[in-house]
C-alpha cells in the first residue's frame, strides 16, 4: 500500500536535492547554510518519526538558528537568460503548458479514477490521502515527461528545483512551524483562556451584536493563530453554542458552517497564514513581504460583512 | 484561577512580525515564552514544538513540485503563458482573474484543493498571464502595477481555495465542525453544513470579481 510515509521519503529526497543544488551554486557565499537547511529538512521528512520528540524540537531550534541569524543566502542564479527562454518558448510553443499539467490532471482523473472504480477496495493507496499520493505520481510522471522530451542537462530538476527553493528560502517551513506553535499554544491553554474573555464579554439581550461578537471573534482569533481551525472549537465553546445556538435559537448548521467561513476572512488579512499570504510574496519575487494581505483586506472586509448578514439571516430570520 | 500570562507570547507574535523580525526567529521565541509562562518545564515545550513540527510535514509537502516548474520555467514557461494571453483578444487582468477564480471555486468545492495553488499554478501560470494581459491593456508597467497585478493573481488564488472548498462535504474544515458540534449534542451531516458555505462562495466571487474588474477600469483609465 502507498502510504504518506513513502510520500515523506519522496519528499525528503526532493529537499535533498534543493541542498545538493545550494552547493552546486559556487556564486552564493553562505551555500552551505542553505544546503544544511535543506539538509535538516529532508531530515525531518525521512526519520522524523524515529526522532522523537526532544530531537524534533532541536531540530527546528537549529532551522530557527540558520534562518534567525541570516545565515542562508538567496542568491538564485537563473541557468537561461530570458532570451534563451523567449527562444525555448518559441519552440516548444504551447506544449509547454503540457508537463505542467500532468501534476493536476493525475491528481484529479486519479482521484477520480481511484474513488469510483474497485481500485478503492484494492488496498493500493491509502485511501485518505489518495490526492496527495497521486501529487507525487504526477510529480514523478512530469520529470520523466521532461527528461524525455525537453533533454535539458542531467543535474537540471535539482538545479532548477533548488533555484526557486532559495528564492523562496526560509518561507518554506514557517507555516510548518506556525502549526507548530499552534500546538504549543494549546498545549499553554491559549484557547481556553481566549474563550473565557470572549465569554465574559458577552451581552444579554441583542442577538445581531452576539452575532456580531461570534463573527468578529472568528476573525481576531483565526488572524492571531493564521488558521481558523484553532479558532472554531473556542469560539464555538465560548459564543456560538451557549449563546446563539442554546439560548437564542439560532440554526446550528448556519452558525458553524458561516462561522467558520467569517473566519477564513481572518485568515485573508493576516501574516500569521503564512503558506498562503508571505510564501506566495517569496514566490512572486514581490518587494513587500505583506503585499498579498495588504491586496486581500479590501475584499476581506465586505466579505465578512456579508458573512455576519448571512449568520444573522440565515440563522435567526428565515 | 485562569493563568493570563501565557497571552503575552500573542502579543509577542504580533509585535516581531510588526517590528519585521525574521518570521521563523519570532515564532521560535514565541513559541518558548508561552510554553514557560504557561508553566510547562523547557524540555517540555521544546517537545511540543518539536512534536507539532513532526505531525505537520503535511503542510510543507506541496513543494515538491518546484523540481518541474523550475525546470519548464528554464524551457520558458512563463514566456509561453505570456504570449498566449497576448495573442488572445480581448484578454484583460480582470477577466483572466476571474475566469481563474471560478475554475478555483469550482474545483475546490469537488475537493480537488491541491491541483491549484500558489506554487503549482499561480507563480507559473496565473501571474505571468496577468502581467501579460495587464501589458496588453496599458503598456509596460511601472513597478507599483505589476507588483499589484501580482499580489491580486495571489490574493484570487486564495479566495477561490477559502470560499469553494467548504462546499465539498468530505473537506476537513466540515468534519472539524461537525465535530466540534458535536461534542454540545448536535448531530448534523457533512451536507447539511456544506450546503450553507454556498452563499459566502457567491459573495466572495462577486467581490472579488467587483474587485477585479475595478482593476480592469483603473488600468485602462491610466493608459489613456
Amino acid at each position: 500500500m502507498i502510504t504518506m510515509q513513502l510520500l515523506y521519503v519522496l519528499a525528503g529526497a526532493i529537499f535533498a536535492s534543493f541542498g545538493v543544488a545550494s552547493i552546486r551554486n559556487s556564486e552564493n557565499p553562505k551555500r552551505w547554510a542553505n544546503a544544511a537547511f535543506w539538509s535538516l529538512l529532508a531530515a525531518s521528512f525521512w526519520f522524523g518519526d524515529l526522532l522523537g520528540d526532544i530531537g524534533n524540537g532541536a531540530l527546528v531550534l537549529a532551522l530557527v538558528g540558520l534562518a534567525g541569524l541570516h545565515l542562508l543566502g538567496r542568491d538564485a542564479k537563473e541557468s537561461t537568460t530570458v532570451e534563451e527562454r523567449q527562444r525555448f518558448s518559441e519552440r516548444y510553443g504551447s506544449k509547454l503548458f503540457l508537463p505542467a499539467l500532468i501534476i493536476p490532471f493525475t491528481a484529479f482523473l486519479g482521484t477520480l479514477l481511484f474513488n469510483y472504480t474497485p481500485l478503492k477496495d484494492s488496498g493500493l493507496i491509502e485511501p485518505k490521502s489518495v490526492t496527495l499520493v497521486l501529487l507525487g505520481v504526477g510529480v514523478i510522471i512530469a520529470l520523466v515527461v521532461c527528461y524525455l522530451w525537453l533533454r535539458p542537462p542531467a543535474m537540471s530538476a535539482v538545479d532548477e528545483g533548488g533555484r526557486l527553493a532559495n528564492a523562496i528560502g526560509w518561507a518554506i517551513v514557517l507555516p510548518q512551524m506556525l502549526a507548530a506553535l499552534g500546538a504549543v499554544f494549546a498545549a499553554a491553554g491559549i484557547g481556553d483562556t481566549i474563550g473565557h474573555v470572549a465569554g465574559a464579554i458577552i451581552p444579554q439581550g441583542s442577538i445581531f451584536f452576539a452575532v456580531l461578537l461570534y463573527a468578529l471573534g472568528m476573525v481576531a482569533f483565526t488572524m492571531i493563530m493564521g488558521n481558523a481551525f484553532a479558532a472554531f472549537p473556542v469560539m464555538t465553546a465560548a459564543i456560538g453554542f451557549p449563546i446563539l445556538i442554546q439560548q437564542d435559537g439560532g440554526r446550528a448548521a448556519v452558525i458553524g458552517a458561516v462561522g467558520m467561513l467569517a473566519g477564513y476572512c481572518g485568515t485573508l488579512m493576516t501574516p500569521m497564514a503564512a503558506n498562503f499570504n508571505i510564501v506566495p510574496a517569496a514566490l512572486l519575487e514581490l518587494k513587500n513581504q505583506y503585499g498579498v494581505v495588504k491586496v486581500q483586506v479590501a475584499t476581506a472586509i465586505p466579505l465578512l460583512i456579508c458573512n455576519i448578514l448571512i449568520l444573522y439571516i440565515a440563522g435567526f430570520r428565515l | 484561577m485562569t493563568n493570563y500570562w501565557p497571552l503575552l507570547g500573542i502579543a509577542l507574535v504580533v509585535l516581531g512580525f510588526a517590528l519585521r523580525f525574521n518570521p521563523l526567529l519570532v515564532v521560535a521565541v514565541a513559541a518558548i515564552v508561552t510554553g514557560l509562562l504557561g508553566h510547562m518545564p523547557f524540555l517540555k515545550v521544546l517537545g511540543v514544538l518539536g512534536h507539532g513540527f513532526n505531525e505537520n510535514r503535511i503542510v510543507t509537502l506541496i513543494y515538491i513540485v518546484l523540481p518541474v516548474i523550475g525546470l519548464l520555467e528554464r524551457y520558458g514557461l512563463q514566456q509561453q503563458a505570456r504570449s498566449l494571453i497576448s495573442r488572445m483578444r480581448g484578454a484583460t487582468v480582470g477577466r483572466v482573474l476571474i475566469l481563474y477564480l471560478a475554475f478555483r471555486q469550482i474545483f475546490a468545492a469537488l475537493g480537488l484543493t491541491s491541483v491549484a495553488g500558489q506554487a503549482q499554478t499561480v507563480r507559473p501560470l496565473v501571474a505571468p498571464m496577468a502581467l501579460a494581459a495587464a501589458e496588453k491593456e496599458h503598456g509596460a508597467l511601472d513597478e507599483d502595477t505589476a507588483e499589484h497585478v501580482k499580489a491580486m493573481s495571489a490574493a484570487t488564488d486564495n479566495v477561490g481555495l477559502f470560499y469553494g472548498e467548504d462546499i465539498f462535504i468530505a473537506i476537513s474544515s466540515i468534519l472539524l465542525i461537525q465535530g466540534a458540534l458535536k461534542a454540545f449534542g448536535i448531530e448534523l451531516t457533512p451536507f447539511e453544513l456544506s450546503v450553507w458555505a454556498i452563499p459566502s462562495a457567491i459573495c466572495a466571487f462577486l467581490i472579488q470579481s467587483t474587485r477585479l474588474l475595478l482593476l480592469d477600469r483603473q488600468l485602462k483609465r491610466r493608459s489613456q
